[in-house]
């Protein structure tokens, strides 16, 4: 058994590895930062640590979200410090067997797979689990 | 835990434990050596030498590393017979055992990075060696002198101590005579007995670690001390008040106090230098005198750290260019010893070494001939320079002045890397320089790179700070002004700031930021702040100037490491993140600065024109009639002007105009390079100031303002012509200001 934490981004589901996963806070006031690369949204203040905030949505090529949304920041641990994926709504902590997980659907296609590690068959969704390492890593 | 995995911690610490204290040794060894080799070792120079490797092979002998216990012991057997007085002092022996040193080195960096001293490398021939210098022949020991120390190698800031503090603390040449220790001696001074005081007692090992981390904290608490400040000055309530005072108070003196402890002083890198100086010199058969003075002033960690490699490369610099070979300065008169003096001293919170040589200094015919060689300047931009200037060549990639290349330098790689890398801290290179008398290098830096003063400014909505150092002064335009003070030379905005032309660049545009209806720009005010990048200046107009702050540098995360524009981020204090411009990498983003920085050779107006073999610059693009078109670079113009033909009066067979309250000529560059302008109308006129007299070139039409890397093709000798270039697709000739303004002058 192992445990997830668990968010929404657009109409996904998605888990990450309890264990990296830092913290899980509100949503943030954010400093933009020009010339970046689009997914980088801004910096955030977290008890003085500069934190870096991936707009999961563009991450993930989804659309973006709506006006003046409010993300939540689901901050994942690193060697050089914490990494913040924005997302849209925090939900449970789960707790997964291994037996439910599946690889990902072989319709899958483009860069989203490489990012997605297994789908997870709950009784009433599916659970994507997704590769944080590559996932923080912004492809050049 | 079972005792097994207790054994291997307590393995483990012993280990961090004797690499800290015997690398420490191995660094206090081998200044010691050569100290000895030049007889100004102090009465227990010879026994600290022992005992470095005789602890070091005790050590490792407890903790079962028996190759390091092998090798100290070999080494061990030489110096017991050196202390004896059985083994003269000879270059021979002193070279094998710093090769002794050497070795020890490599094996404790074997023993960090695996844990156990194994590793490949054969130490016989070194064991052979050490042997060998047992049976070396004998002669008396140089009588260790005192009095030479008085102003030598161990010489401390002699102001700082009182003479009888000054002994006990220059005795103690260990590394970790660090302020703790300095000032403790301080404090016991009256009265007390002149032994050594313990370094254990009152100085502890700290991990720098641990240090950074208190850094990091302090940071946070100044932040959350100037959002409470900034609630409570609201507050009514008196006591709430008077305790975020007393907050405020603890918290500046804790950073202080915090700061202090990264600081380090200049000998914890000066200390490894009379080594490097003697195999330098040693190498290229010179003699040198090293002399370092000022050896306690302090740096922040950060800040020694990323200057410990320049200042090793002016040293060899120095030394191999620098300070001739003792027959030739015997010839010139001179000590056969060349002197080498470092100073390090404080002054306007800043910190200043200077690396004096009393060699043969920087021949500047040389340095012209070798530039102009290497296709770096033309013959007429160096007939032009002034010596300071043509000094400033040597800071150019790929210039060098040894005849030949050894292999300590000469390659012409390096001046240009000092400078870059002291710029990046902040910091700033001056060079000096008497012809057969030595040469001075002067560097500026920054105490500290942690917390910086700043100024903070907004456009469109967003914060920025800009490091204090970079800034030079603010202009603010209102009304009027700022609306006619910006003028747009093709799309291209200049102001110009006491006769001479700035560029100009909206901060907004470079950084792509999108003004939403809210925020649009006040037309009625421009603020313009002049900020240096390198010697060149421009201006960056901005929405407003907030305030001054001292702001903490924090670094930016990976993803952000590529953006050559922020220097790192801060916090404000209202606790929202804002970017530190990088302002000589937003200058290099908007290009007014080249790639290179090539462009920042010339600084004063007489120095007409910079065209090089293949320098990047702005240029003044006009025409003479309808097929000649023609550059002059920008950086020496003082003025465009405009005068109605009206104006123009005569004085005997030249034009000249009213200007400025002077009569200033005139010279129709159609007259003298062929082409025409329009004789009526309004004439378009570039303005230069020569010896404070102003001359105006009477130029067609001008066309365009460009950067261009200008690579002249059919250099011509035609007057008043260097040659020809393609630029936006047209042959364009680039005209020799300097050739048509000294004809003029003559002609006058």
């Amino acid at each position: 058994m192992s445990l997830f934490c668990t968010f929404t981004v657009d109409r996904f589901f998605f888990g990450v590895a309890v264990g990296q996963v830092q913290e899980v806070i509100r949503h943030q006031a954010m400093s933009r930062v020009p010339l970046a690369r689009p997914e980088v949204r801004g910096l955030i203040n977290l008890r003085g640590q500069i934190i870096t905030a991936i707009d999961l949505r563009r991450r993930l090529g989804l659309p973006a979200g709506p006006e003046g949304a409010r993300n939540m920041n689901v901050l994942i641990k690193t060697p050089d410090g914490a990494i913040s994926l924005l997302v849209d709504q925090i939900e449970d902590v789960l707790e997964v067997s291994a037996e439910s997980i599946e690889l990902p659907p072989e319709t899958l296609q483009g860069d989203v797979r490489e990012l997605i590690t297994g789908a997870c068959k709950l009784k009433d969704r599916l659970l994507l689990l997704l590769d944080t390492g590559k996932t923080i890593d912004l492809p050049a | 835990m079972n005792d097994d995995s207790q054994q291997q911690v307590i393995q483990q610490q012993l280990i961090k434990d004797m690499l800290m204290e015997s690398l420490e040794g191995l660094d206090r060894f081998d200044r010691e050596l050569v100290a000895l080799e030049k007889g100004e070792a102090e009465a227990d120079t010879m026994n600290d030498i022992f005992r470095v490797i005789h602890t070091m092979k005790g050590t490792a002998g407890c903790i079962g590393l028996q190759r390091i216990e092998m090798v100290a012991h070999a080494g061990e057997n030489v110096l017991s017979l050196l202390r004896e007085g059985k083994l003269s002092i000879h270059p021979e022996l002193i070279s094998t055992l710093l090769a002794l040193s050497d070795a020890l080195r490599e094996i404790l960096r074997v023993l960090e990075q695996t844990g156990h001293d194994g590793g490949d490398a054969d130490y016989s021939a070194l064991l052979e060696r050490l042997r060998k210098c047992q049976s070396l022949p004998s002669a008396p020991v140089a009588q260790p002198s005192i009095e030479n120390t008085a102003f030598g190698l161990f010489d401390d800031d002699p102001g700082a101590h009182s003479p009888e503090v000054a002994k006990p603390v220059a005795a103690a040449p260990s590394s970790a005579s660090s302020a703790q220790v300095t000032s403790v001696s301080e404090a016991s001074a009256p009265g007390a007995p002149s032994g050594k005081p313990g370094v254990s007692e009152s100085a502890i090992r700290v991990d720098v670690v641990q240090l950074d981390k208190l850094m990091n904290l302090v940071g946070e608490l100044v932040l959350a001390r100037n959002q409470i400040v900034e609630f409570t000055s609201q507050a009514e309530n008196t006591a709430l008040v008077q305790a975020a005072q007393r907050l405020n108070i603890i918290t500046t003196e804790l950073q202080e106090g915090v700061m202090k402890t990264r600081m380090q002083p200049i000998s914890n890198i000066w200390s490894k230098l009379p080594r490097i100086v003697r195999d330098v010199a040693q190498e290229l058969g010179k003699e040198v005198e090293l002399v370092m003075e000022g050896q306690s002033t302090e740096l922040d960690r950060t800040v020694i750290e990323s200057i410990k490699d320049p200042l090793i490369h002016i040293i060899r610099n120095s030394i191999d260019h620098g300070i001739e070979a003792p027959d030739r300065r015997r010839a010139a008169g001179k000590a056969e010893k060349g002197l080498l003096h470092l100073r390090a001293f404080h002054e306007g919170g800043q910190v200043n070494i200077e690396v004096i040589d009393d060699g043969k200094g920087i021949d500047l015919a040389k340095v012209k001939s070798k530039a102009l060689d290497a296709g770096m300047v033309t013959p007429d931009q160096l007939s032009r320079m002034t010596d300071r200037e043509a000094l400033n060549l040597i800071f150019l990639p790929g210039l060098s002045t040894a005849d030949q290349v050894t292999a300590v330098s000469g390659r012409g790689v390096g001046m240009d890397v000092v400078r870059t890398n002291i710029e990046k801290i902040g910091g700033s290179v001056d060079i000096q320089t008497t012809l057969g008398e030595g040469t001075t290098l002067r560097i500026k830096i920054p105490l500290t790179l942690a917390i910086i003063p700043a100024l903070v400014i907004t456009t469109c909505g967003e914060r920025f700070a800009i490091p204090q150092v970079s800034l030079v002064e603010l202009v603010r335009l209102e009304g009027e002004q700022a609306l006619k003070g910006i003028e747009h030379v093709f799309g291209a905005p200049v102001y110009r700031l006491r006769g001479k032309l700035l560029p100009l660049v909206c901060l907004d545009a470079v950084l792509h930021l999108e003004r939403s209806s809210s925020q649009s720009a006040d037309n009625n005010v421009a603020n313009i702040i002049v900020l240096k990048a390198g010697e060149q200046q421009f201006g960056l107009i901005v929405d407003a100037v907030n305030d001054t702050q001292e702001i903490v540098v924090k670094p930016l995360g990976k993803h952000l490491k590529g953006l050559p524009v922020f220097a790192g981020a801060t916090i404000m204090g209202d606790g929202m993140v804002a970017l530190i411009l990088d302002v000589f990498g937003l200058a290099q983003h908007a290009h007014v600065v080249s790639q290179s920085g090539k462009n920042e050779l010339s600084e004063s107006a007489g120095t007409a024109t910079k065209a090089g073999a293949a320098i990047r610059q702005s240029l003044l693009l006009f025409s003479l009639g309808a097929s000649h078109r023609f550059a002059l670079p920008l950086s020496s113009v003082g003025r465009l002007e405009k005068f109605p033909s009206s104006q123009v009066e005569r004085e005997g067979d030249r034009e000249v105009v009213q200007y400025r309250e002077q009569i200033m000529p005139l010279v129709r560059l159609a007259n003298v390079l062929g082409g025409t302008d329009a004789a009526n109308g309004e004439l378009p006129v570039v303005v230069y100031t020569v010896n404070h007299r102003n001359f105006g070139l009477v130029v067609g039409r001008i066309d365009d303002i460009v950067e261009e890397t200008v690579v002249l093709q059919n250099e011509q000798h035609r007057s008043g012509i260097l040659g020809s270039s393609v630029i936006q697709g047209r042959v364009t000739e680039m005209i020799d200001v300097g050739a048509i303004i000294s004809n003029q002058a003559l002609a006058s």
